[in-house]
């Protein structure tokens, strides 16, 4: 199988932001940006399914400024073969995104589309359930396992009430949740051959997708503050406040 | 103005979440319909809801999974008749909901928290460090609704249901394989009144049945988890309250050594009353809690236990 990984640059998961005064947006400037975490864990599972012989050759995607070459570079460092860089300044919204990987999927051709069920910047959680509409294509979201099974792909997925398994005919697309891997570090001598490996670039502009934004993003807030309260010495003082002076028991 | 709501359910109850998103879609000020793609019970109780004017009802047995392709081709063959799409922001919604937006050539305004006006939109972003404002430009809105941020709509109505989905062309390309699913006489955790959480602390899943069940049952409340502790397989995956798991936010939260990631922190920090147990008295959690009690919880858990008496 072929498949193709999406891979977006976000603030890193341990950054707190910070709304920007004139509401704006969140201030990114000199802020740690890193592959986001559930996109790292498609990395690796496409690169477990490399390792088990299920799978042939893993291209990895990214659409965002120059720099997100960092993060297709750390994918290729983690075991994918080759890249493609589709810049594009400002943000570009999953609507857009979708388009764009439904074109990079008419070209590539791939088995599996693997990407994260959501990035943490923006918290939507719905550019893959929108590439596999845009493609009529099956879809497997919050996977936390994925298995090959003749000519299906069985996915586990978590859901509200516990797990949910389901066979997908391919093309698929796959989301990842939490449990599906650990994603391991890339070594040094990866790293450095990562650096060999074939990375294209392209503008989003050549797509001739409409990139216009369908949201307007009116003002950016900080969230109301929770005051910290008060420290109780006791179980009993704080059974006595929760019942006396909250009045949740 | 007319808005659809896709209810939630788990083929027995319609869920709590389906409710509060109504109340979201009637704050869009127009009429308010309901699709039940699943049993007819659940079907008859939608009608029940105050603000519903109609039920849309699909009984297929298609649905009774609620797979993203049939619920997404069954949802845009009704979509010419609606200004407006919300669903609950469960793992369902967040399935199929995105697929009906793309068939629409629409751009999804997700977990929203707030309606500011037909078209404004309150919605976190960053794990919740920040609320956006986004005006969606879409003649068509398709919504997921952060229920915990809505009231149930109050007053019972009386809605008359109306069966859909006639000669829907199903894709066929998933099917439904098993489900394992974590049976519990605890209440549920989104619409629990009380929510007592573990972290990696409390260390195996023993100790969770022994120190964090029994209290829970002695006060009726759902058993949460930071995702450090789903991570170590102490709880199921369905346990996990933050930023990617569930958000919850019940009149009296108990986080118990729970250090307070900001990714947990979100998915918990709207409820009424916090209180943390954790024996680090600098855990992030200490500052978003009204009280705090540094303590091992090994030794405060059975004395709760014992002071929460009969």
């Amino acid at each position: 199988m072929k498949v193709l990984v999406p891979v977006k640059r976000v603030v890193d998961y341990n950054v707190k932001v910070r709304v920007k005064p004139d509401q704006s947006g969140v201030d990114l400037a000199n802020v740690k940006m890193s592959m986001n975490p559930f996109d790292e864990i498609a990395v690796e599972e496409a690169v477990r399914l490399k390792e088990a012989g299920t799978v042939e050759e893993i291209v990895v995607v990214s659409i965002g400024p120059e720099k997100a070459q960092d993060q297709i570079r750390q994918a290729l460092a983690m075991g994918a073969d080759r890249g493609l860089l589709i810049t594009a300044e400002g943000e570009v919204e999953s609507l857009a995104v979708a388009k764009l990987l439904k074109a990079v999927c008419e070209e590539e051709k791939p088995d599996v589309v693997l990407l994260g069920k959501q990035a943490i910047d923006d918290d939507r959680n719905q550019t893959g359930q929108m590439l596999a509409a845009l493609m009529g294509w099956s879809q497997g979201t919050f996977a936390s396992k994925v298995e090959k099974d003749g000519d299906k792909l069985h996915v586990t997925r978590e859901v509200d009430g516990g797990l949910q398994t389901i066979a997908l005919s391919l093309p698929a697309v796959v989301t990842t949740d939490l449990r599906l891997n650990e994603p391991r570090y890339a070594s040094l001598p990866n790293i450095m051959k990562a650096k060999k490996k074939p990375l294209d670039k392209k503008a989003a502009s050549e797509f001739g997708v409409d990139l216009t934004p369908r949201l307007e993003t009116l003002k950016v807030t900080e969230p109301p503050k929770r005051e910290a309260g008060i420290k109780v010495e006791s179980v009993e003082e704080l059974v006595d406040k929760l019942k006396n002076e909250a009045g949740v028991l | 103005m007319t808005a659809l709501v896709i209810a939630e359910h788990d083929g027995e109850h319609l869920s709590d979440a389906t409710a509060k998103t109504v109340t979201a879609a009637t704050k869009l000020g127009g009429d308010v319909h309901v699709l039940v793609a699943g049993p007819d019970a659940i079907a008859q109780a939608a009608s029940k809801l105050g603000g519903v004017t109609k039920v849309l009802h699909a009984g297929d047995d298609a649905y009774a999974k609620q797979l993203a392709e049939p619920m997404a081709a069954l949802i845009v063959g009704l979509a010419g008749d609606y200004d407006a799409i919300l669903a609950p922001a469960g793992t369902d919604g967040k399935n199929f909901l995105p697929r009906v937006a793309a068939l629409l050539d629409v751009m999804q305004i997700s977990a929203i928290t707030g309606v500011e006006g037909p078209d404004t939109f309150l919605r976190p972003i960053y794990a919740g460090n920040a609320v956006a404002t986004v005006k969606s430009s879409d003649a068509k809105k398709v919504i997921t609704v952060q229920a915990t941020a809505f009231e149930a709509p109050s007053g019972e109505g009386s809605a008359p249901v109306e069966p859909v989905g006639e000669g829907v062309e199903l894709p066929s390309v998933s099917d439904f394989v098993a489900e394992e699913l974590t049976h519990s006489d605890r209440p549920e955790l989104q619409g629990a009144k009380i929510v007592i959480s573990g972290g990696r602390a409390l260390g195996s899943t023993e100790n969770f049945e022994e120190y964090i069940f029994p209290i829970a049952d002695k006060i009726g409340a759902a058993v949460g988890a930071s995702r450090a502790a789903v991570d170590a397989g102490y709880v199921p995956n369905d346990y996990q309250v933050g930023q990617t798991g569930k958000v919850v936010a019940p009149d009296l939260y108990i986080a118990v050594g729970i250090s307070g990631a900001i990714q947990h922190l979100a998915g918990m920090k709207d409820s009424k009353v916090i209180v943390a147990i954790n024996k680090d008295e600098e855990a992030p959690i200490f500052s978003v809690a009204d009280y705090g009690l540094v303590a091992d919880l090994f030794e405060a858990l059975p004395k709760l236990k014992d002071a929460l008496g009969a």
